[in-house]
C-alpha cells in the first residue's frame, strides 16, 4: 500500500482546481458535502453511456450488466463496512430516508408508552422522524443532554435507559460540533436494557473506519455524497435477522415476490426495502467511491486529517475573542465557531469571497443551537485532501474578515 | 422633489463601479450599513421579521403625506448594508412607484448571487416585504 500523499490525492479531485471570485477554491464545507473523485464522476458518466439499463428485470445483455454492476457496488460497499452479509445493505436516497425508513418499519412494532431515545446534537433527520412516529403510535421521546464542552451527559444516558428504550438512535461524529460519541460502549449499554440501535454515520463514514460488527450496531445509515459518492444514494445497513423481520417502508416494483388483488408476498434481502427502479447509477458510483478509498492508504488518510483537525484548532486559538462551539477531546476535523458578537453570515459571506467555502447557520441543528444559546455557528469541516496550506490562508482570510466587520 | 427610483439606482451603480474586487464591495456595503435608518427597539416584533434569512431582519413603515418610510435593522452588517440599499432607493417614494419599481442595481452591482432563493440572507424576502407594504398602501 503507498504512503499517503497529498498532492497526489488532490489531482484526484477535479473541482479543487476551481477558482472562486478570482481566489483558488478552499473548500471547508465537507461536512456539508464531499468533493468527487474523477474516478467517481467517470464511472457514473461511463454507465450512461454505455451500460445503462434497469436492473433485476430484463434477460438482455445490458441489464445482466446493470444488474452486476449495482449488486458489485452494493458487495464493495458491505466489505468496507464489514456487514456479514452483502443484504445487509439497502440502498437509500440518503441518511435522511434511512432514519425514516427505520422509524416506519421499527415503529410499526412499537407501543404507546415505548421510548426512543435520541441525543442533544442529533440532526433533525435523527429528530423530526422519531416525533412523527411518537405523533402516530404514543411513543416518548427522550434526549440524552449535551454538556458545555460539546460532549454526550454519559451520566444521564445510563439513567434514560430503562426496559421501555426500544430503540436508541444516536449520531457517531457530531455535524455541528465535530465530537466523536462513545457510540461502541453506548451500544453495548443499550443492548443491556434491550434496545436496539440506530446509528448515524453521515459524518463519521469518511472520517473514521467503521466495523459494523465490531460496533454491534443494529442499523447504520449514511449518505453517499458525504464520502465522495454522488447525491441521492445512501445506505441502510441493517443486521439481516432483524430486516427480515420489519415490515416493508414503501410498496411498489422490485419488492414483491408475488402481487394479486388478493394478497401480495415480500421479495427477500435486500430487495424487499428497495422498492421501484433504484438510482441504478448512484448506487454503482457510490460503490466506485468506496473502491477509490480501498485504493489509497486510507489508514494514512485518517491520520492526516487528524492532524489537519488538530492544527486547525490550534491556529484558531490565536484568534482573539474566538469561541469554539464544543471543544470535545475526541473530535474529528470539523470545527464550529464564532468570533466575538459577529455574526456567522458576515463572516462566511466574506470567507465565500476570499475563495472560502465554510458553512453558516444552525447546521440542522436548532435544539443544539438553543442548548448554546446561539443562533448559528460557522463551520469549518475538513476531509483528507486539505492542506496546511489551505488552513494557514483560512486563518489569514478569518483575521481580515473580522477586521472589515470590527 | 426627491429623487426618482431609477436616478438613486444609477447613483448606487456608478459607486460600485469604483471598486475593484468584491472585498471593497463589501467593505463599503458594510459601511453603508451604518447609514440605515434604524428602526424603533419597540418596534422590533414578530410581524416586522422577515422569515427566511440566516441574519434577523426587522422593516417597519409609516407614511409620511403620499410617500411611504421605512426603517429596518439587521444583526448582521452585511444584511445592514443590503437593506439599507434598499431603503435608500424605495424608501420617500409613493407606495405606487415603490411596487412597480424594477430593482435592476441588484445585477448591476453583483447582488444577483442573494438572490436565488434559498440564499441565506433572502434578499427576495426584503424586496418582497418592502413592495408589500407599499401594496397595503395602496389597497386602502
Amino acid at each position: 500500500m503507498d504512503t499517503f500523499n497529498a498532492e497526489e490525492i488532490r489531482a484526484h479531485f477535479p473541482i479543487l482546481q476551481e477558482v472562486i471570485h478570482g481566489k483558488p477554491l478552499i473548500y471547508f464545507d465537507n461536512g456539508a458535502t464531499s468533493q468527487k473523485p474523477t474516478v467517481v464522476i467517470d464511472r457514473i458518466s461511463n454507465y450512461y453511456s454505455h451500460e445503462n439499463s434497469n436492473v433485476h428485470r430484463g434477460v438482455h445483455f445490458l441489464s445482466d450488466q446493470a444488474t452486476q454492476a449495482y449488486e458489485l457496488a452494493r458487495s464493495t460497499i458491505a466489505a468496507f463496512i464489514h456487514a456479514k452479509h452483502a443484504q445487509e445493505v439497502i440502498f437509500t436516497k440518503g441518511t435522511t430516508e434511512g432514519i425514516n425508513a427505520i422509524a416506519f418499519s421499527l415503529g410499526e412494532s412499537l407501543q404507546s408508552g415505548d421510548e426512543i431515545l435520541i441525543s442533544g446534537m442529533e440532526h433533525h433527520a435523527n429528530i423530526v422522524p422519531w416525533q412523527m412516529l411518537c405523533e402516530r403510535k404514543g411513543t416518548l421521546l427522550k434526549v440524552i443532554p449535551v454538556l458545555d464542552n460539546g460532549t454526550l451527559d454519559l451520566e444521564a444516558f445510563e439513567s434514560l435507559l430503562n426496559e421501555k428504550t426500544k430503540l436508541l438512535s444516536i449520531i457517531h461524529v457530531s455535524n455541528t460540533l465535530g465530537t466523536i460519541n462513545p457510540v461502541e460502549w453506548m451500544i453495548e449499554k443499550a443492548h443491556a436494557v434491550g434496545a436496539k440501535v440506530l446509528l448515524d454515520a453521515a459524518q463519521s463514514i469518511q472520517h473514521l473506519s467503521i466495523d459494523v460488527q465490531a460496533l454491534d450496531c443494529d442499523f447504520m445509515v449514511f449518505s453517499g455524497h458525504k464520502v465522495f459518492g454522488p447525491t441521492g444514494i445512501g445506505i441502510l445497513y441493517g443486521k439481516k435477522d432483524i430486516l427480515n423481520e420489519l415490515p416493508p417502508y414503501q410498496g411498489g416494483g422490485d419488492m414483491i415476490e408475488t402481487v394479486t388483488f388478493e394478497k401480495t408476498t415480500y421479495n427477500e434481502l435486500p430487495l424487499k426495502f428497495e422498492a421501484g427502479t433504484p438510482n441504478i447509477a448512484g448506487a454503482i458510483g457510490l460503490g466506485e467511491a468506496f473502491s477509490f478509498m480501498n485504493s489509497i492508504d486510507l489508514r494514512g488518510a485518517y491520520q492526516k486529517e487528524k492532524e489537519l483537525g488538530a492544527y486547525l484548532r490550534e491556529r484558531m486559538r490565536e484568534i482573539p475573542s474566538i469561541r469554539f462551539i464544543g471543544d470535545a477531546p475526541e473530535t474529528c476535523s470539523t470545527l464550529s465557531f464564532l468570533v466575538g458578537d459577529l455574526h456567522p453570515f458576515d463572516l462566511g459571506t466574506l470567507l465565500d469571497k476570499q475563495g472560502i467555502a465554510v458553512r453558516t447557520g444552525h447546521h440542522c441543528t436548532q435544539p443544539l443551537m438553543q442548548r448554546f444559546n446561539i443562533p448559528g455557528t460557522v463551520r469549518a469541516s475538513l476531509a483528507f485532501y486539505n492542506t496546511k496550506n489551505e488552513i494557514d490562508l483560512f486563518i489569514h482570510a478569518l483575521t481580515r474578515s473580522i477586521r472589515m466587520l470590527s | 422633489m426627491s429623487n426618482t427610483i431609477n436616478q438613486i439606482q444609477d447613483e448606487i451603480v456608478e459607486e460600485f463601479s469604483m471598486f475593484e474586487d468584491w472585498m471593497e464591495k463589501y467593505e463599503y456595503l458594510i459601511d453603508l450599513g451604518k447609514e440605515l435608518p434604524l428602526i424603533a427597539e419597540e418596534m422590533k416584533t414578530e410581524d416586522r421579521l422577515i422569515h427566511g434569512c440566516q441574519s434577523r431582519v426587522w422593516v417597519a413603515s409609516m407614511m409620511e403625506g403620499p410617500r411611504l418610510l421605512f426603517t429596518a435593522d439587521s444583526d448582521a452588517m452585511i444584511t445592514k448594508g443590503i437593506i439599507s440599499l434598499l431603503i435608500r432607493i424605495l424608501s420617500n417614494q409613493t407606495p405606487e412607484d415603490i411596487v412597480k419599481s424594477d430593482l435592476y442595481f441588484i445585477g448591476k452591482i453583483g447582488l444577483q448571487e442573494h438572490l436565488s432563493p434559498t440564499r441565506a440572507n433572502g434578499l427576495v424576502g426584503m424586496i418582497n416585504r418592502l413592495k408589500n407594504d407599499g401594496l397595503k398602501q395602496l389597497a386602502k
